[in-house]
């Protein structure tokens, strides 16, 4: 077999080295681009999947190099490495095949698919750094990586989103930066470990303090925290699959991931409750929730109200953390999988609506079911999710969050819980229920026979359905050990056995 | 031993003087000529530390040199970083001839320079370097490379002579001028005092240290590109070696607070204007050069966090700090060739550098783009890249001297790099952008080799990100 410290570097080039050939793959050999894109995916699938296994198995998977004096580069993988792997590779798998369908005869897929691939890496670095340093690297690689596609239409309108995406994220890497140091000339970079390193060590206070609001400021960007959000609604004039990778696998959950790296890995969650810094994240978090929800209710356009959607919701992984529970983390750390899993559906079929009938409002969904059953159902279901209702999956975030806010004494994170769920349906209740129940239009806005016999193209079509299926199926297994509830729980536990 | 110096020495010098003979033979022996440099340095690399008398007069008579750590790395940088940039500018056909003899010459003199063992050998080699490059710059002949030159000539000369000064104020002191003779006897006095002011004037002047950097944009902007790519990668860190060896070796005991705060000023304000200047510039290559006035800023604030009275560290100790500034050095030296030899491309396809024209032939040139971009990525100081790494350090270095103002424009100031960076990357992204005057899409062909070049000297700049154990470990 092969040697363990090798994994994490195999599991960077199952998708660093389909990057590099894509660059050199001409623009119009289309059937060796998709191959070489798929076949890396399913590689990469594979690894991953072996990978869950062996940790399951009690293995041990890292490897480290001197970089400077006192400073290491280190790649492992642990649980919350492999969930955050396994989400990545299985959506990118679906993204990929979904974005083959969706650019099939638009100009520059070479850069588009090796941007798009080189992301994927990035995010596969940002899941398995081992310490501070090498998830800034990656975390910064992963801006780097995202910002051709997010410009990739290259209109006016999308230059000017990318600016303002690289203006968020670069300042924010900046800070996230300049926190790091910090820390590293206070008390080095060891790798992350359960429980943390730095309660450990007796700082004093200004520098815990700086340190954390310089790197939630660089991870909140991302993360899209209130206030750092407002790149985000901005980047939907990207192309569908980006969106749907960068809102529901790439970029908000390397932020996500981020702080629950620094929370449960640099501080230690009890260490930053008792030092009051949970507390600011969860008044955070929860403002970043409600008012995320307050403006999606007032978005006209299918993509906007997604994304503000988003913006809340990922704020849910972030709130699950501060409460400084064991039930509030199971909560917080399910749903950076499950959010995961329903915004890529809903992202994927809103890509459809837009790309078969012209549809982008919300009012000109009236009647789509009728035309496009299927997409609809897995919007449908996705959208239930959402809200929380079960046997979905968002359905045992929203359970989990709300007994983690009990068991600590929040009550008012309850309230804020309940006003997030009645605010979730009442902007995706209505959309369900015109798409189902209003009268079709006599003509879509621009209506495309993609396929002779389904409502659209084929590979637009599987990747939501699966994802829609997943997100039931999940929410029904998801206490089996291998399923994301069962597996967070052992995550958990090692948090706070300490 | 020492074989191996006079050789790295000569051989450039003598493919000059062959050139300069025959002209005919113009190709082969620069290709012979550039690789045998490069080549040399790297054997150079490899040999021990060591002093030696040239042709057996012994010191403090004769001609002295000396290999140490640090020498060994400009020797290779420079090797390395020339080689790549000359193999550059033998697939330029529009470069005249003197360009071999000049750059040639100029090669000799940077090798001669950082193995010169004493400090008057360093001024004579300086004034070498200093011509040469002054003439390199005009060599187009053009009204604006002359006029630039002039200026680039005067400043040159100025700067050698304060070093010549500070030669002398040693030499009346000390009655040597022997580096490490020097180091081991050197006070605090107020004479020496002002020979290091007195020197470091000189040599700021010719490293384009801000407020004495306006000759800077004009000569790098106006010289053809292999030329600004060797100026800006090389020949100015020829001029910041020195300082760094009077810093911190001849004069060590010297600095005092308010030298290191007076360069840190400098610095700060030099990152901070060079880089408005950067971004408010509307063709390529006078971009590219005030991005170099910019980043020189980083080079003198390393300086004096090192010279800092605080720092533990001086010029040979293990603790490893002295080596961020070497990589500094080489990370702008890999970037900084990298982009000038770009915008060159990219100027000479299209036949002008307005940026905001550039669009359609950047989306041609998709290797020269994206060698910009990742050059452009380690000058900025983001990950994965030679020029994060020296950032890590320069900030490590800051928060350990509490210098916060300090660590905030060197924040401050890797963001506007970026800005000015993905401003130009926007324009080829840009299919909406309409030109800001109309020309004929003539598209002028580029030799292949030469987009390569770019791709690996930028690439280089990104690999030793990963891999800086080999300088660090010492």
């Amino acid at each position: 077999m092969i040697d363990n410290s090798l994994w994490p570097l195999l599991i960077i080039a199952s998708s660093l080295v389909p990057a590099i050939l894509i660059f050199f793959i001409p623009e119009n050999s289309r059937f060796l681009r998709s191959a070489v894109n798929i076949g890396g995916a399913l590689i990469k699938l594979q690894l991953v999947v072996l990978l869950v296994l062996g940790i399951y198995a009690g293995e041990v998977y890292e490897l480290s190099w001197q970089l400077l004096p006192g400073l290491d580069f280190r790649l492992q993988i642990d649980g919350l490495a492999v969930m955050f792997l396994l989400l990545s590779a299985f959506l990118w798998l679906l993204t990929t095949i979904y974005a083959i369908g969706y650019l099939e005869n638009s100009p520059n897929r070479a850069r588009f698919f090796g941007f798009f691939t080189l992301c994927v890496s990035a995010t596969a670095g940002v899941a398995m750094a081992g310490n501070l340093f090498t998830f800034v690297v990656f975390y910064e690689l992963l801006t780097l990586a995202t910002w051709p596609l997010v410009v990739h239409r290259g209109t006016e309108k999308a230059i000017a989103a990318g600016r303002v995406y690289l203006r968020y994220t670069l300042i924010g890497g900046g800070a996230l930066l300049f926190g790091t140091v910090l820390l590293h000339s206070f008390a080095g970079t060891p790798s992350f470990e359960p429980g943390g390193y730095l309660s450990a060590i007796d700082l004093p206070s200004w520098v815990l303090w700086s340190v954390f609001v310089l790197l939630m400021a660089g991870l909140g960007v991302k993360a899209a925290l209130v206030p750092f959000h407002s790149w985000l609604p901005q980047a939907m004039v990207a192309p569908a699959p980006v969106s749907a990778l960068l809102h529901a696998v790439a970029v908000v959950k390397a932020g996500a991931f981020g702080i629950v790296r620094v929370m449960f890995e640099v501080y230690g969650i009890e260490y930053a409750d008792a030092l009051g810094m949970a507390f600011v994240l969860l008044v955070l978090a929860s403002l970043t929730i409600v008012y995320g929800s307050v403006r999606a209710l007032y978005q006209t356009d299918i993509k906007k109200r997604l994304a503000f959607s988003t913006v809340s919701q990922v704020s849910y992984v972030a709130l699950g953390i501060a409460l400084a529970g064991p039930m509030g983390a199971i909560g917080g750390l399910i749903h950076i999988a499950h959010q995961g899993l329903m915004k890529i559906t809903l992202f994927m079929t809103a890509g459809n609506f837009a790309e078969t009938l012209g549809v982008h409002k919300i009012n000109q969904l009236n009647g789509i079911g009728q035309r496009m059953p299927w997409t609809t159902m897995a919007f449908t279901l996705a959208a239930l999710g959402m809200i929380g209702l079960p046997p979905m999956v968002g359905f045992l975030s929203k359970w989990y969050l709300g007994i983690g806010a009990w068991e600590v004494g929040a009550y008012w994170v309850m309230a804020v819980l309940f006003a997030s769920s009645l605010l979730n349906a009442a902007y995706f209740l209505p959309m369900i229920y015109r798409a189902w129940f209003l009268p079709a239009p006599a003509e879509w806005p621009n209506e495309r026979r993609l396929s002779p016999h389904c409502e659209t193209h084929w590979m637009l079509l599987v990747p939501p359905l699966v994802t829609a299926f997943t997100v039931v199926a999940l929410g029904l297994v998801a206490g089996f050990a291998l399923g994301t509830l069962g597996w967070v729980q052992w995550l958990v536990e090692q948090e706070f056995v300490q | 031993m020492s074989g191996w110096l006079a050789i790295l020495v000569l051989w450039p010098l003598a493919m000059a003087s062959l050139i300069a003979i025959w002209p005919k033979l113009t190709k082969p022996v620069a290709l012979l000529a550039l690789l045998g440099t490069g080549l040399l340095s790297m054997v150079v690399f490899n040999l021990p530390n060591g002093v030696w008398a040239l042709g057996g007069w012994a010191r403090p008579l004769g001609i002295g040199w000396r290999l140490d750590e640090i020498s060994r790395l400009m020797l290779l940088l420079t090797g390395v970083v020339g080689m790549l940039v000359s193999l550059y500018a033998w697939w330029d056909s529009a470069l005249p001839r003197s360009f071999w003899v000049l750059w040639l010459g100029a090669w000799g003199a940077m090798n001669a320079l950082y193995l010169a063992a004493d400090v008057f050998n360093i001024y004579v080699t300086l004034e070498l370097l200093g011509l040469s490059a002054v003439a390199l710059v005009a060599i187009s002949l053009k009204a604006g490379a002359l006029q630039a030159a002039m200026r680039y000539l005067l400043v040159s000369l100025l700067g050698s002579m304060l070093f010549l000064l500070g030669v002398a104020l040693l030499y009346g002191q000390y009655g040597q001028l022997d580096i490490l003779a020097l180091a081991t006897q050197m006070e605090p006095s107020f004479p020496m005092l002002f020979a290091l002011v007195v020197m470091s004037v000189g040599l700021m002047a010719k490293t384009a240290v801000f407020p004495l950097h306006s000759w800077l944009p004009l000569a790098h902007g106006r010289a053809p590109a292999a030329v600004s790519a060797i100026l800006s990668a090389l020949v100015i860190k020829a001029s910041f070696y020195l300082l760094m060896r009077l810093w911190l070796e001849v004069f060590a005991p010297i600095p005092t607070l308010a030298l290191v705060y007076g360069v840190w000023l400098m610095g700060s304000v030099a990152l901070l204007w060079g880089a408005w200047q950067a971004l408010s510039s509307q063709q390529l290559k006078p971009m590219v050069a005030w991005s170099t006035v910019a980043q020189v800023g980083y080079l003198v604030i390393g300086l004096g966090l090192l010279a800092h009275p605080n720092t533990p560290t001086g010029i040979n100790t293990p603790e490893g700090w002295q080596w961020g500034l070497l990589w500094l050095m080489m990370a702008h030296a890999l970037a900084k060739s990298a982009m000038f030899l770009a915008a060159g491309n990219l100027q000479q396809a299209a036949g002008h550098d307005r940026i905001s024209d550039l669009g359609e032939v950047m989306r041609v040139q998709r290797k020269t783009l994206f060698a910009f971009g990742i050059a452009g990525v380690s000058l900025a100081g983001l990950p994965v890249s030679a020029g994060f790494l020296a950032k890590w350090w320069l900030l490590e270095l800051g928060i350990f001297h509490q210098a916060w103002w300090l660590v905030m424009v060197m924040v401050v100031a890797s963001l506007l790099t970026a800005g000015y960076v993905f401003r130009v990357l926007n324009v080829a992204l840009n299919k909406e952008l309409k030109p800001v005057i109309e020309h004929a899409p003539v598209m002028i062909p580029i030799h292949a080799g030469r987009q390569w070049v770019v791709l690996i000297l930028a690439c280089l700049g990104v690999l030793a990100g990963l891999q800086a154990q080999w300088l660090w470990g010492g």
